[in-house]
């Protein structure tokens, strides 16, 4: 018989031929057009601005501002300090609006969402309410309610609101007596830091003994005693080195104390309270996912109502909370830009806004900007991220 | 920045980057499309405000119409379309090709001509910055303001000047910055901030819109310079030519003292007249030629706007809300003690 052998020879290797080269050129030449156009346009921006004398580059950010910001929390800024400087204080005011508005939203959206499952009607019936009310409201209209409506009927600074000499409520904000440490306060600092260590220690000691022997312990209030008790008695000796300075007014405003102005109360309430609706969305759905079998067993081993929400419900329920909840953080973040619209001096406020106009470099701030949100959403969501790996059903 | 600002913002970007650099004919490209664009204020009575009809009426928005007149003769002040901008978007949206003239009480600062990318076309109305507070505070010098809240408007001088203005006093204060002059007005009527601060010919303005105007006052300090004139991109000097000789025509009929409007009719024929005069009204000589337009350039703009006092009288002057007297005041004409001067039409 005759074989053909030109048969079975495998095909000769055509390089132009092969899938996975194809692939590659085409690859390839994607990535040099949109590398190139991206370039195209930069150098294209950068001649235009050249050919118009409009200043670029990012030398502006060493320049003096020779502008104020209103509200610093955190860190100094005058008119003499420069543009970065006010960077600086934009994304830290952002920060700080964007964290409390995270911390207060989880707490209410948690609150919300369990309260909309109860079986207490009135329960029910006001967190459906609240749900389907804040969340169908957009949210800029929420801030100007907060905003112009809300915290604009408060009485000037000199009437006051007035609470017990230490509390002040007016249009210019709220002043709360802030604690100054004295002498001997570094004492009461180290032992309640102590305390916080052997707190760490008796959890996991319990923790490793409810392993071993089936037997609780009240972690909870044996750390609160650990640490108030100690705390009281080294301030007690030390004559309780701290003390309340209480807000004064003197001439237009109050002088001393901590002060919340109206801007970033308005900016938290209208945040939080909005995205809350979502969050309790989010933390229904979680929990209406988990198998009723699941609690019925719970019950069947006579666990009580809280034991299982806190040892079966929630841990299961946060495995389908976690991804939608990091989307709310995320939406509460870029959200806080809207402070530009109750002159609260954020990122945007701050830096895309007044620097922005006094520059004129619109393409490089803008950037920055852009970027610092892209920064702060992916930190987010890493952080997020971890949470969910670390919550996840783990095989083992 | 609301969101929907950003975007507009963005655009305007995306314009400078797309956008080849043949932006550069301004005239050809007005006479093509038929108008003049023109930037103008959110609303600020006297200089750039809408009327009760929805027409754009201010000592501003005159210049606009002026220059439209120049360009495109009998009838032209009303080729003219507005763009009502907010302090912060004026410089890019000009600079980005939206509108060709930004006549929107913009202050001619070192900076800002030379830095983005913009050109000044002569001053329109001096001013200075004046500090509002209500009576019942007892203030009566800006120099006791120590402490006090300011509410003011994002992206101007204003917001600079203040800031130096109390560090060379040595005094503390809170900024409460707002992107729209009718939400400083509000925050300040509120009682947010004690003190409402920008333009005095601004601070006269927006006080009339204030529930009870006989509750405040305008301080006595002047504590800035502000001359106020249209902008033109920097790079199309044909174009700030037109613009800035357009105004300095209605500002040297003002100087000689004649009547614009229908009087022009009579002057025009009237053979008697100075040369000076048959110059500008283009009956001798061809000055309207050397800008790109035609003979009778500033006859029109004087014949359909009037001249620089008409302006002034129509909008800000001792008869208005305003109620902005111009004799003594840095706006009266050179003549009269005043910096209204016109460099000559010749």
């Amino acid at each position: 018989m005759n074989i053909r052998t030109d048969i079975i020879k495998p095909p000769k290797q055509d390089i132009f031929k092969s899938g996975k080269f194809r692939s590659i050129v085409v690859q390839i030449i994607v990535m040099v057009l949109v590398i190139g156009s991206i370039g195209w346009i930069i150098n294209n921006a950068a001649t235009n601005m050249a050919a118009n004398g409009i200043s670029h580059g990012f030398a502006f950010l060493w320049e003096t501002s020779f502008f104020d910001i209103g509200y610093l929390p955190f860190i100094e800024h005058t008119a003499s300090h420069t543009y970065f400087n006010a960077f600086i204080v934009g994304l830290l005011n952002t920060i700080l609006v964007a964290v409390l508005g995270i911390f207060l939203a989880t707490i209410v959206g948690f609150l919300v969402g369990i309260g909309r499952l109860s079986n207490n009607w009135l329960v029910a019936r006001f967190c459906g309410f609240y749900v389907e009310a804040l969340r169908n409201i957009p949210l800029l209209l929420q801030l100007f309610f907060w905003y112009h409506a809300v915290l604009r009927v408060l009485p000037r600074a000199k009437n006051s609101l007035n609470f017990g000499d230490s509390f002040y409520l007016n249009l210019k904000g709220l002043f709360l007596p802030k604690p100054i440490p004295e002498v001997g306060f570094n004492y009461v600092l180290l032992i309640g830091v102590f305390s916080i260590i052997s707190i760490i220690f008796l959890y996991f000691w319990s923790k490793k003994r409810q392993a071993l022997t089936g037997q609780q312990f009240p972690v909870f209030y044996a750390s609160l005693a650990i640490f108030i008790i100690p705390v009281l008695i080294v301030s007690f000796l030390n004559n309780t080195p701290m003390y309340l300075e209480d807000p004064v007014l003197k001439g237009f405003n109050f002088k001393g104390g901590i002060r919340l102005i109206p801007e970033l109360v308005a900016l938290l309430l209208a945040l939080s309270l909005y995205t809350a609706s979502f969050i309790a969305e989010n933390v229904r759905s979680g929990i209406l996912a988990i198998n009723k079998g699941q609690i019925e067993a719970a019950n069947a081993v006579g666990l009580k109502r809280i034991p299982i929400l806190r040892l079966i419900i929630i841990p299961q329920a946060m495995r389908v909370i976690i991804p939608p909840l990091t989307s709310q953080y995320l939406n509460l973040t870029k959200n806080s830009s809207l402070a530009v619209a109750i002159a609260y001096p954020d990122l945007v406020h701050v830096f895309a806004g007044t620097a922005l106009m006094q520059t004129g470099q619109a393409v490089e701030i803008l950037a920055i900007t852009m970027s610092v949100y892209l920064t702060l959403s992916i930190t987010i969501s890493l952080l997020m991220n971890w949470y969910n790996r670390a919550m996840k059903l783990k095989d083992s | 920045m609301k969101i929907s600002n950003v975007l507009k913002l963005f655009t305007s970007i995306l314009m400078l980057s797309f956008g080849t650099s043949a932006i550069a004919d301004t005239l050809s490209d007005t006479l093509d499309r038929g108008n003049v664009r023109c930037g103008v204020s959110q609303g600020l009575p006297g200089f750039s405000n809408p009327d009760a009809d929805g027409n754009w009426v201010g000592i501003d928005v005159d210049v606009c119409r002026a220059v439209a007149a120049a360009i495109f003769g009998k009838g032209g002040d009303d080729k003219v379309e507005y763009f009502p901008v907010s302090a912060k978007e004026r410089f890019t949206k000009l600079t980005a090709g939206e509108y060709d003239i930004l006549s929107r009480n913009t202050t001619w600062t070192l900076s800002r001509d030379a830095k983005i990318g913009l050109t000044f076309n002569g001053v329109n109305f001096y001013d200075g910055q004046g500090f509002m507070v209500p009576k019942a505070l007892g203030v009566t010098s800006a120099l006791e303001l120590d402490g006090a809240s300011v509410c003011v408007n994002t992206g101007t001088t204003t917001e600079l000047n203040l800031a130096d203005f109390f560090r060379a006093n040595g005094m503390s204060y809170e900024p409460v910055v707002f992107e729209k002059a009718d939400e400083v007005l509000a925050a300040y009527d509120s009682g947010r901030c004690d003190v409402h601060t920008t333009d005095k010919s601004g601070l006269a303005a927006q006080r009339t819109k204030l529930a009870q105007p006989d509750e405040h006052m305008v301080l006595g300090e002047t504590i800035s310079k502000e001359p106020l004139g249209p902008v033109t991109r920097e790079g199309d000097e044909p174009w700030s030519d037109i613009v800035f000789w357009t105004l300095n025509a209605l500002i040297t009929w003002d100087e000689l003292g004649l009547e614009a409007g229908d009087a022009l009719k009579n002057i025009v024929g009237d053979t008697s007249q100075t040369p000076e005069v048959k110059r500008i009204l283009g009956v001798e000589g061809d000055q309207g030629g050397h800008l790109g337009l035609d003979k009778d350039w500033a006859y029109w703009a004087l014949f359909e706007v009037g001249h620089y006092g008409d302006m002034y009288e129509r909008h800000v002057g001792a008869n208005t809300p305003l109620a902005l007297a111009r004799a003594g005041s840095p706006n009266a004409g050179w003549k009269n003690g005043g910096l209204i001067y016109a460099p000559p039409i010749r």
